[in-house]
């Protein structure tokens, strides 16, 4: 595999795991605009474990992205209080804080960044990506999402069902922060430098754009978008200086005719009849 | 397996007689805004059989629902359901007692299919992480989904399961809302106008689906302006006016009251 071809694969396995943190406060129905804070988070506590005490990766990225969900469900109890275009602007701001207080923190580099001594080849990367997609696919198969689903469609009636609808949105954005921690972590050990300049709000609202463009309807819809936004530029390579200005007009056009994202529920129903009608004939 | 599968239903009530009550409501007030919406209401709903809530346009009886399911907290009173008080129960918690209601606007979930809204009626019989975290949908046998298909092959209704709520009929989805209310194995049903905007077969083959359940054993309290469908139904009603209790009894000794007389067709001599 060549060297550029590589780095856009790696590049894409990160946005496959960031879409999937976002996506699953989404399927819950929130925002979450800081999806940067706990890949920030992820990202400077393996770093931080691997330096300063010399753990292995196995050991700190687990642990990593565990202070990220951990700091989700902190944060997340009393946030998710907000609905709305106020939630996403206190996770915006949560967002913000988070990369700067890793910004004033002298013990990780501060302004400077942070150089990590430990590697993870791509491979590992992908590998990390898969494992994420195949958890996604096996979580998109329990009540646990079915009932983000309903928490999203109806929360009246999910509650009088007996769901904790506060339960359920906690646990989905915590579950998202770890996701975005666990891909932070391998994203410092990958690149071996980190600075919290990195993780700042256009990250956060790329990979919503990703997100909101496969479309929230199926678990199979982030990885489409991750996998669109990821290449389509590097398609675009030949259209030079214009290749953003021909994307963000394709993204503009695409949007007003499907709104609902690129993958949808109703369009499995029709592969899946189509199916069903092939095997009866 | 065994560990996922659904607890099973509870085992119907026995037809009461003189026996102690499904619902009571005792006292209860509750007012929006000052503006009184549910003044010093009491009733019984014997367990075992149907009542209906009957009562004009704008009476409170949606409102006595959204009390007893705990959409909003009571001023004053209480609430009792199989002699438990679930005054100020969470509403979430409330379906675990034994009560469960169907919506006077058919409201499933829309970006679920049939059998999903089952599922989700469900949950209160498989209620645990372990419930929670299994992948179901891997297994075309699972136990949930079997249960959910039964429910609707026994209402005529098995061709819907996997289609999308939101492209399904107004009567249709109608019934699906009330098999959902009954999978979550509660011995009392409140249910919000279920024959409105059905047409006299769906009625018909509601009638029968309602006094199924009650020869099954479950205690229904009917909102419902039909009233040769509550006929039907219904040893007992309960008419309010004004947030106000003003008759209980069999529905043919309430039709002659002179206070519910004009409270559904005005005051005669005014």
């Amino acid at each position: 595999m060549s060297g550029y071809l590589t780095g856009v694969l790696v590049v894409l396995a990160f946005n496959v795991i960031a879409a999937y943190a976002v996506y699953l406060p989404m399927a819950a129905g929130q925002l979450n605009l800081g999806i940067a804070g706990f890949m920030a988070i992820g990202a400077y506590g393996a770093a931080f474990l691997t330096n300063e005490y010399g753990w292995s990766i196995w050991m700190a990225v687990p642990t990593a992205s565990a202070a990220a969900g951990l700091v989700g469900i902190v944060i997340g109890i009393p946030v998710l209080r907000t609905h709305g275009i106020y939630l996403a602007l206190a996770t915006f701001a949560l967002g913000q804080v988070i990369a700067a207080i890793f910004l004033n923190l002298e013990v990780v580099g501060g302004a400077a960044g942070y150089t990590v001594s430990d590697y993870v080849s791509p491979n590992v990367v992908f590998w990390a990506a898969a494992g994420v997609v195949v958890f996604m696919l096996l979580l998109s198969r329990t009540r646990f999402a079915l009932y983000l689903t309903a928490v999203k469609s109806d929360p009246t009636v999910a509650d009088l069902m007996g769901i904790s609808v506060r339960g359920i949105q906690v646990a989905a954005f915590a579950l998202g922060a770890a996701v975005a921690g666990f891909g932070g972590a391998f994203y410092a050990l990958h690149y071996n430098f980190i600075e919290a300049q990195h993780f700042n709000v256009l990250l956060s609202v790329f990979t919503v754009l990703y997100v909101l463009f496969g479309g929230t309807q199926t678990v199979w819809g982030p990885l489409a978008g991750a996998i669109f936004f990821t290449l389509m530029p590097e398609l675009l390579r030949a259209g030079e200086q214009w290749r953003y200005a021909i994307f963000a007009v394709f993204i503009i056009l695409f949007m007003a005719i499907r709104p609902q994202g690129l993958v949808t529920t109703s369009l499995f129903r029709i592969f899946r009849r189509r199916r069903s009608g092939e095997a009866a004939q | 397996m065994n560990a996922t599968a659904i607890a099973a239903v509870p085992s119907p009530a026995p037809l009461a007689s003189g026996a102690q009550a499904a619902l009571v409501v005792n006292g209860v007030s509750k007012s929006f805004a000052g503006v009184h919406a549910i003044r010093n209401l009491s009733f019984e709903v014997p367990k075992g059989g149907a009542t209906a809530l009957i009562g004009p346009n704008g009476a409170g009886k949606t409102t006595v629902f959204n009390l007893v399911s705990g959409v909003y907290g009571v001023d004053s009173g209480s609430v009792h359901v199989n002699g438990q008080d679930i005054t100020h129960l969470p509403s979430r918690q409330r379906i675990g007692k034994g009560i469960a209601r169907s919506f006077q606007n058919v409201r499933l979930m829309a970006h679920l299919s049939v059998l999903e809204n089952l599922l989700v009626g469900q949950h209160v019989r498989a209620s645990s992480l372990g419930a929670l975290l299994t992948p179901y949908r891997l297994f075309p046998n699972h136990p949930w989904k079997v249960e959910a298909r039964r429910a609707l092959a026994e209402n005529g209704l098995e061709q819907y399961a996997d289609e999308m709520v939101s492209a399904l009929p107004y009567g249709v989805r109608k019934r699906i809302d009330l098999v959902r209310a009954t999978l979550a194995g509660a011995s009392v049903l409140m249910l919000d106008e279920p024959a409105a905007g059905l047409n006299p077969s769906e009625t018909n083959d509601l009638r029968d689906h309602l006094n199924a359940l009650v020869a099954q054993g479950l205690t229904l309290l009917i909102v419902e302006h039909d009233m040769h469908f509550v006929d039907s139904i219904c040893r007992n009603v309960v008419v309010l006016n004004f947030g106000e209790k003003i008759a209980e009894g069999p529905l043919a000794v309430v039709q002659q009251n002179p206070e519910v007389r004009r409270a559904y067709i005005g005051d005669e001599e005014g």
